[in-house]
Order: C-alpha cells, then structure tokens, then sequence
C-alpha cells in the first residue's frame, strides 16, 4: 500500500485495525466493520448486510476524492 | 587466509559513472580498501584476487555476474569473499549483497559486506547476510575495515557472532534466545521507572520507524476513474493456484473478476492462518467488495472496476518482502491505467 502511494497512486484502506494502516503512514483509511469481515457483517441480514458494504465502499470513494 | 574482494569501478580504481558499464575484471591482489583489510588482518591474510564491476554493468546481468564471481572466487581457493564497502552507493550495495549471498550458497565460505543502513542492498539482503553498518562517511573507510576484520575473522574461525550493535553489522531480523539473570518482570520495571523518570533505557525490542508516504492526489472525478480492488486477506480462486501460504507469502497473484457481479461462494478460498476465514469462505465479497462496486460502475458512479483482484497473503509478511510485492502490484496497476486502489486489510 505504501508503495502505491509512493508511485503516486490513490488508495483507500479499509480496515477494522486502523491504528496498524497509521503506523505504517497509510494516508487514506477507512474503517472496516471487523478483522474477519472487513466489508461485510455476519450479524446482519442480507438486504442491511449490502447498504453496510455499500456505504462503507462509499467512503472509501471518498477519501479518494479528498486532499 | 585467502581473501577475494568484490569492487565497483570506483573503488577499484577504473573509474567513475562513466565507467559504470565495465564488465567484471579480475585483478591479482588488493586495490584501495582491499589493502586496508590486508593491514587490519595483520596476520598475513592476503586478498588473492580483487573482481571489479561496474555498477550498471552489476545491476543490470546480476545473476551472470554472481555466477562468473563464484567461478573465480573458488579458483582463487578463497576462505572468505568480502564486497565493498559500499557506503550509501545503491547500486553497488544491491549487486555486493548479491555476489556475497551467491558465494556462500555456492561454496560455503562466509561472504561479509559493508554498507550504510539506508543503501537497499541492506533491506534487500540483510536477512541472509553479515552486512556490516558502515555508515555514510568515506572517511571512516579505516575504522569500517577493522569492523569488517573483526566480523570476518570471527566467522572464518566459526565462533559465535553476538548482537548486532555489540558486533556492529545490521540487524538480521534473527531472533535467538538467551538465559539472563534477571527476570522480565524486573527487567520491564525498570524500563517503566526509568521512562516514567525521564532516565535513560533501552528497548529490548526495538519497533522499525516507518517513513512518512507523501498523500498521493486526490481523484477529481469519480466517473472517469478506474479502480482496482486489492487485498492482503488472502482472497485465491479455489484451490489456491499460485500456492499461497498461510503466512509469510512471498507470492501474490492477479485474479480475474471480468463479467463476476460479485463473488460466489465455493469459488474463492482464503489462504491466511491469521484471522476466521468463514464469514468470509461464506461470502467472499465481505472481503473484497465486488458487488458494491459492480453496482456503482453499473450506476455510472466510478469510471470502471478493474477486472482483477490483486491479492496476498499479509500474514507475518516481513516489511522488505511486501514492499517488493507492493512495487510489482505497481507495474501491474500502471499499465492496466488504474488510478486508484481500494485495498481491504484483515
């Protein structure tokens, strides 16, 4: 991920750990529901399980369009 | 001892940048820093024979020349190969470690180099290596060849090497064991009071400083953007085709998604040991959300989704071996014309 940023490259990182994507200088973080399901939720149902992973993918866009 | 000392064309008396093209050259005997070694040894240890390489020339056919360095390196019967010192100069740090760690896989016998801790032929090498710190001032060029003297000796006569700021070499990431006299829990009291005090202590465990990334700029337009997904989950096909492990992967791969609205279950599997991977087995999108981002490239919001996943395994994966595999995900990004990454992290 550092080297993406490095070569210039935009990244969003979504991740339920966000202090270890600080340390290692991730300059775009967004934070992901859990370790085991990022982008997703097992507690949920289907339907509600989708607008969580929308919104969270909504973020991630953006951060990308954000200084 | 019987010595061969590994020089650029700089050091070894050819020339400058200009001559970073030459090819590999044997030479009898010692050049420049070579002759230093000789009179730190003082014991009669001689470099038999100095090969002298360009460093663009090194960079450039790095197996061809490790493989014509061990061929002569054994004709010259040599108990110990030394390279450099190379002090911040990249290139010849990168091709040094690679001659040292070709001779000692190749005939056995140890293989020192010398280096500033910011040349990447330390991060490159320095887990399969004795790269001695040699810091970035060549005048200090005597003092890093006693250093050099100091470690080779030791590992020529096989006696045990101690702790890297004892010995004066970069850390090789090696943990070894060892009995003190006091416990841990005395040991980590003390540390506390003294950084509670405003006293002096030292880590036992020393956590690498990460530098700063520059922000990349941001994406002006979402509808012309294509976008890559990317994970260091562990997201692979079925059956794990590039035969990841579970940890410490050294491989990555690109996966199709062209024409997949989402991920299905039964078709993707998780290669890393280090978190539950059913929710996930169950519906992989709650890893790398496909779907989501199908809908909005279907809806006009993002430009496109790249039709690849690019994922890892980064489990316990040691700092030098993702970023190699982070500057190679670069290429793949670069020529597919992607101008952002979503990357999702366990």
């Amino acid at each position: 991920m550092t080297e993406l940023e490095r070569a210039g490259i935009a990244v969003a990182q979504i991740t339920a750990v966000t202090p270890v994507a600080q340390a290692v200088g991730a300059n775009r973080i967004v934070k992901g529901r859990a370790i085991v399901h990022p982008t997703g939720d097992v507690d949920l149902p289907p339907a509600e399980e989708m607008e969580l992973r929308t919104q969270l993918v909504q973020e991630a866009l953006k951060a990308l369009q954000t200084e | 001892m019987r010595i061969v000392h590994y020089l650029n064309q700089f050091s070894g008396g050819v020339g400058g940048e200009e001559m970073a093209g030459t090819k590999l050259e044997s030479r009898d005997g010692s050049i420049g820093p070579g002759r230093l070694l000789e009179q730190v040894f003082g014991d009669g240890s001689t470099v038999v024979t100095t090969l002298v390489c360009g460093d663009n020339y090194a960079a450039e056919n790095t197996d061809e020349v490790a493989a014509e360095v061990v061929v002569r390196t054994k004709a010259a019967k040599a108990d110990l190969f030394v390279a450099g010192p190379c002090f911040n100069a990249g290139r010849y740090g990168i091709a040094a470690g690679a001659m040292c760690v070709a001779v000692e896989k190749e005939l056995g016998i140890p293989a020192v180099a010398a280096m500033a801790g910011e040349n990447p032929g330390v991060d490159l090498h320095r887990t399969d290596l004795y790269i001695v710190d040699s810091g970035q001032n060549l005048a200090e060029m005597r003092a890093v060849m006693e250093k050099v003297a100091r470690l080779a000796g030791k590992l020529v006569r096989k006696e045990e090497i101690g702790r890297p700021d004892v010995e004066e070499y970069h850390s090789r990431g090696l943990l070894r064991s060892e009995f003190v006299e006091r416990s841990t829990a005395e040991r980590l009291l003390d540390m506390l009071v003294a950084k509670t005090t405003g006293k002096a202590y030292q880590s036992e465990l020393p956590v690498e400083p990460f530098p700063p990334v520059p922000k990349p700029a941001a994406i002006a337009d979402l509808s012309k953007m294509k976008v890559a997904l990317a994970t260091d989950g562990g997201l692979v096909p079925t059956g794990n085709p590039d035969k990841f492990p579970t940890a410490f992967s050294k491989v990555w791969g690109a996966y199709d998604i062209s024409g997949m609205d989402g991920l299905e279950q039964g078709e993707w599997e998780i290669a890393h040991s280090g978190f539950d991977n059913r929710p996930v087995l169950q519906d992989p999108d709650r890893l790398v959300p496909v779907d989501a981002l199908r809908e909005m490239e279907k809806a006009g919001v993002i430009g496109g989704l790249h039709n690849e996943i690019l994922s890892t395994c980064g489990n316990g994966n040691p700092l030098d071996n993702s970023r190699r595999m982070g500057r190679e995900m670069v290429e793949r990004v670069k020529e597919a014309g992607v101008d952002a990454v979503i990357l999702t992290s366990t």
